[in-house]
């Protein structure tokens, strides 16, 4: 394989993305997105579509903008002070970024897991139920108690915590933890998942089983996941994304990425020139 | 010669010391071809000079200072003539200070009868005695303590891990002085409190249910009980404290949650400056805000809608104090709540909650701990509050739950009976003490609870 | 999918009401910080309206005739003569020429009391400063009495408090004024002076000598042991239990209430060391013992932030740990420690309570000049004053506090300078 050169490894002043980014039954439209810290530009020009109950995942070298990025389809990037957002972000057709939209509706139905598990102090019963009871989505306790169980069920966490679902959430394992958040999450059915390296932060044997778990939820839901390691993008997602710093670099098919890159910076990427 | 007078010699001999013993080690070091034969620098032979010579004897001239007066004084009154001996502890101290002062010329030495004029004289001589003598000791450990130390002058001895084992005890030493004031606290309440229990029955102290202290200075009889009961001074203590919490805890911890979580980065500079002005401001000004404004005012507003409130409320007093507390709850709270990480907020914001769905089930109850914690140091500065209540509140013990009458409270109590010249071991002043071992033993354990949960809640998110 | 256009609709239901209660949280919120900020602006509102008429004093101004046979002296360096002469006839002598038509021994004394009765002792202070002036005569303004002093200042503001005047001293003060011979000045008394039963001659001089004696009592002791303690903690102390035991202890002394410590100075400094009352000395152990929780907690925090590469680099070179600690650290954290011994004085500056239990409430009139001399501090004169029944005296202790405050105002604020401005960031 031709080594390129320093030289082409920079990036060129106009530069557009390469691969397949638009799709035809989108869930969410991407167009012309630039993000601001105060003065300080982390996204440059990304355009990019979001296909329905598809797994896109974002790779990219530390400080690329991929998380950035990911919060700022749920507006998350609200709660940072002078954080700036330009371009339309649009999910079936509706402006996020519209003055009349309500964050509170648009992050109930974009839900987000964390990079470290954050469950909240209070048992894992409370935990899971807080999102349909803030919300108003039970009426009953036998209805809270039904959301209870098919979102364990969902996370896979069921079994190994429903004899002790008033403990609290944070005496679980990392890995436990985890997929409580990812329950957390979905107990309010949201229609998009948003995960930032959710696996950074575990052993293993626990990325094994949130993997698997991202694999089945595919099913339902539509998943954006922004991972540091190559092989989780390759096992679980449809299409890749790849960032470089704050541009968006190449968009195709996860297995092409992998094993054809269209882009010099991909490749030299994920054949571990840099990251 | 005086104490003072003492001290300088003593620190003139120490420069001497220091000055001479490292002069001595340069001495020794040139021949050998300069100071590195040595084991320390030559300033620290100094050192260890200066230390020996000075120490040991500053520390008997401590112990002199203390004793000197009281050792005389047994003296003196034991070779009382027989006619002049004291019957009891009052007339002692009378006769006392007037031997100390024909001694000291503040009384003039005529018409005085001549067992007076002996023990002045007695007096006199054993204060030459003394001073004489200590001088002399004095000077002899100064001296025999530079000897020492140049005794073991050598090119070889380690100076400076000797010099520095007396500074760390020194460093100790001061340490230890938090542990001494602590016990000093404890033992001069106790002490004293266990004299007033043995003529008022700790029962009836604590369980009593009518205090007037002055009665039993008028009958001046000691164990005259029945006005020693301290119910009504808890309870006016609480019911001030109650007031001031009512006030202070919304209103301190709305402000932290408001700054905290809020307020734009300029509100924060401004606001959060100005509000703690609240903290640094003397109590001896709230209570004369409290007494002449603030009371005044409750007043004549209860009179306009047809209430009656005293003039020496405990809505004034509490008020006010409330008013002082609300940086202390603030800040305190503020910690605890930027202490929170934001991934719980993040994760809390992210399923769709509200800011505020969000500080009130997700940050306040992971808080809870501090908050608490926070409100209960606040409640033991509001009972150990001073000036406000004695500017501000009244003095007569009464038995209400009503804050719009005037109340009393332990604090006042302890000044009122404190202030002024009173015989010190009468029940009256005992009384104060007594009340001064409830205060401690309340606020101490209020506080180490407190600060317990804070500290387990601090270490919960390190 | 049904269930979830089903909670899309749930969520959507319940968004005004939340948004409600979002809207309602954030109004408390900045009710709370209104509320704090109102006080802060009432309590220097009332205090500085309450107390700035105090800086001008009421004067009159009479032609005094320095008349020798008068006063009953013939020789100024006399000091026999000079006390037992007839001061205040100088004053008086002066005002019945004045309103030479005031007849009856009443009226008579009611004219006199238009002047402050230490009016005759300000004329011998200006006679004895001004020898020349025996035997002649000199236009002087005299110090005014605080009845008529509080009645010309809200007479002079429109809303006459006339309560202890008579209608005689009204006339004679509106006399007085249209002729130009009664003025506010500024009050030079008030910081010349000790206290005083007077209203109109109690001056802060005496305090704030005090406050000031006590402090640098306090300072000597409380910065050496405090940051000695916090080097020992911080820098030496091994990890067991009498440590932390000594922890627990300064944490908690924090936060035992002050008038303890006041119990603690009666009984172990003044009853059991006989050491006298009302002194700075005993004032000045007592704030030590107070403030050196504060000291202690602050300069152990400016120690830990002095960062462990510089302690490893000065135990690299060879140095021992005493050399580390004086060369490297100390320096480096001097100026937290500073912030925090400033912090300690003001708590000490504006404390009252335990001071009132070793009898520095005394009344005293002499500036004290030393460590041994009785004295009374601030805050206690304030809280002196502030118990007179006499109104003039609700203007003097708003003034004081005024001094006070911008004492601890300055010495916070020098602070807040000292920790911007030195305090390494690392």
């Amino acid at each position: 394989m031709k080594l390129a050169s320093e030289q082409t490894l920079e990036l060129d002043e106009g530069h557009v993305t390469v691969g397949q980014s638009f799709s035809d039954d989108p869930k969410m439209t991407m167009r012309n997105i630039n993000v601001f810290y105060a003065e300080k530009q982390a996204i440059y020009d990304v355009s990019i579509d979001i296909t329905k109950n598809e797994v896109i995942a974002m790779i990219g070298p530390s400080g690329c903008g991929k998380s950035t990025f990911l919060r700022t389809l749920n507006r998350m990037n609200d709660t940072v002070d002078g954080c700036r957002v330009e371009g339309d972000i649009c999910m079936d057709g509706e402006n996020l970024y519209a003055p009349n939209l309500d964050v509170v509706e648009l992050r109930a139905r974009v839900g987000m897991v964390f990079q470290k598990p954050n469950p909240f102090p209070k048992s894992i019963r409370d935990n899971v139920t807080y999102g349909p009871k803030i919300h108003g989505l039970a009426d009953t306790r036998v209805d809270l108690d039904e959301i209870l169980e098919k979102s364990l069920r969902k996370a896979g966490l069921w079994e190994e915590v429903k004899d002790r679902l008033d403990q609290p959430g944070t005496g679980l394992s990392g890995g436990q933890q985890q997929r409580l958040c990812i329950a957390r999450a979905i107990a309010v059915s949201p229609e998009v998942i948003l995960m930032d390296e959710p696996c950074s932060a575990l052993d293993p044997i626990a990325t094994a089983k949130i993997e698997e778990l991202i694999e089945e939820l595919s099913q339902n839901f539509t998943i954006a996941i922004v991972t540091h390691s190559m092989q989780q993008a390759a096992r679980v997602s449809h299409r890749t994304a790849y960032f470089h710093l704050g541009k968006l670099i190449e968009v195709n098919p996860t297995e092409q990425v992998f094993t054809m890159p269209q882009h010099q910076l991909t490749e030299a990427y994920i054949t571990g020139r840099f990251g | 010669m005086q104490a003072t007078d003492l001290l300088l010699s003593l620190i003139v001999l120490g420069l001497f010391s220091f000055y001479w013993s490292r002069g001595r080690s340069l001495a020794l070091a040139n021949p050998l071809g300069g100071i590195r034969n040595l084991h320390s620098l030559p300033s620290y032979y100094g050192l260890h000079a200066a230390l020996w010579c000075t120490l040991p004897a500053t520390f008997l001239l401590g112990i002199w200072l203390i004793f000197d007066e009281i050792v005389i004084n047994g003296m003196v009154m034991t070779d009382l003539s027989p006619e002049l001996i004291p019957s009891d502890n009052a007339s002692y101290n009378l006769i006392l200070n007037k031997v100390a002062n024909i001694a000291n010329g503040i009384l003039p030495r005529e018409d005085q009868p001549s067992g007076l004029l002996d023990a002045a004289d007695n007096m006199l001589s054993l204060n030459v005695v003394s001073q004489w003598s200590i001088t002399l000791l004095i000077i002899t450990l100064a001296m025999s303590g530079l000897a020492w130390s140049s005794h073991k002058l050598k090119v070889d001895f380690r100076a400076r891990p000797a010099v520095e084992r007396v500074m760390q005890n020194l460093l100790l030493a001061c340490a230890c002085v938090a542990i001494f004031t602590t016990l000093g606290i404890v033992f001069s309440v106790l002490f004293e409190s266990i004299q007033f229990f043995r003529s008022v029955p700790i029962y009836d102290f604590i369980f009593g249910l009518e205090w007037s202290p002055q009665t039993a200075i008028r009958e001046d009889q000691v164990g005259s009980s029945g006005s020693f009961g301290a119910i009504p001074l808890f309870v006016g203590t609480l019911l001030v404290s109650a007031v001031a919490m009512f006030i202070a805890v919304p209103i301190g911890l709305m402000s932290a949650i408001y700054l905290a979580e809020y307020a734009s980065d300029g509100v924060r500079t401004y606001a959060k400056p100005a509000l703690e002005v609240l903290a640094g401001i003397p109590t001896v000004v709230y209570g004369f805000f409290a007494a002449l404004t603030v009371a005044p005012f409750l007043r004549d507003l209860g009179a306009s809608v047809g209430l009656t409130i005293s003039s020496e409320s405990a809505l004034a007093a509490g008020g006010v104090m409330g008013i002082m507390i609300i940086p202390f709850i603030s800040s305190l709270a503020d910690d605890v709540i930027t202490a929170v990480p934001q991934s719980m907020r993040d994760g809390s914001l992210a399923m769709g909650a509200t800011q505020s769905e969000t500080i009130r089930k997700v940050v306040i109850p992971a808080a809870l701990p501090g908050i608490v914690g926070g409100i209960m140091l606040a409640i033991s500065r509001a009972i150990g509050e001073t000036m406000i209540v004695v500017m501000a509140a009244g003095l007569a013990a009464k038995l209400t739950a009503n804050p719009l009458e005037s109340v009393t409270t332990v604090t006042v109590q302890i000044v009122t009976l404190l202030t002024g010249d009173q015989e010190f071991d009468s029940p009256k002043t005992l009384a104060a003490f007594a009340l001064g071992l409830m205060l401690f033993t309340v606020t101490l354990l209020l506080n180490i609870f407190a600060l317990h949960i804070v500290k387990k809640y601090r270490e919960q998110y390190e | 999918m049904n269930n979830r256009s089903d909670t899309l609709s749930k969520i959507q239901h319940s968004l005004t009401r939340r948004n409600r209660a979002e809207a309602r949280f954030r109004w408390y919120g900045r009710c709370a910080i209104f509320i704090g900020l109102l006080a802060v602006a009432v309590l220097f509102f009332d205090i500085i309206s309450k107390g700035h008429g105090a800086f001008r004093a009421t004067y009159i101004k009479l032609d005094i005739h320095y008349d020798p046979e008068l006063i009953g002296i013939n020789n100024l360096a006399d000091n026999e003569q000079l006390s037992a002469g007839n001061w205040q006839a100088l004053s008086k002598t002066a005002l019945r020429n004045k309103f030479p038509d005031v007849s009856g021994r009443q009226d008579k004394r009611r004219l006199s009391k238009l002047l402050s009765n230490g009016a005759g002792f300000d004329l011998k202070d200006h006679l004895l400063a001004n020898p020349q002036l025996l035997g002649k005569k000199e236009s002087v303004w005299v110090l005014a009495d605080d009845d008529i002093d509080t009645y010309f200042k809200s007479w002079l503001d429109g809303d006459a408090y006339d309560a202890r005047m008579t209608a005689k001293q009204v006339q004679w003060i509106a006399q007085l004024h249209q002729e130009d011979l009664i003025a506010l000045k500024f009050n030079s008394n008030l910081f010349s002076r000790g206290d005083s039963r007077e209203p109109e001659q109690a001056g802060i001089r005496g305090a704030v000598m005090g406050s000031f004696l006590t402090l640098i009592m306090t300072l000597m002791l409380s910065f050496p042991i405090g940051v000695s303690a916090a080097i020992y903690l911080e820098e030496f102390a091994p990890k067991n239990r009498w440590t932390d035991f000594i922890e627990v202890n300064i944490n908690n002394l924090a936060a035992v209430p002050s008038i303890i410590f006041g119990l603690l100075g009666l009984a172990i400094f003044i009853n059991f060391f006989h050491v006298p009352r009302s002194v700075p000395i005993v004032g000045g152990l007592v704030l030590t013992l107070m403030t050196l929780p504060t000291i202690i907690i602050t300069s152990r925090a400016a120690i830990k932030s002095v960062p462990p590469s510089i302690r490893e680099a000065a135990l690299g070179m060879g140095a021992s740990k005493y050399q580390m600690v004086l060369h490297h650290v100390l320096p480096l954290a001097l100026p937290g420690m500073l912030t925090g011994a400033i912090i300690g004085m003001a708590q000490a500056l504006g404390e009252t309570a335990p001071l009132l239990m070793i009898g520095m409430v005394a009344f005293i009139v002499d500036i004290p000049n030393g460590f041994s001399d009785p004295a009374t501090v601030l805050p206690v004169q304030i809280f002196l004053w502030a118990d007179s029944p006499e109104r003039a005296f609700i203007e003097k202790t708003s003034a004081a506090i005024m001094v006070l405050l911008s004492f601890l105002i300055i010495m916070n604020t020098s602070a807040v300078w000292l920790r911007k401005r030195l305090e390494r960031r690392w």
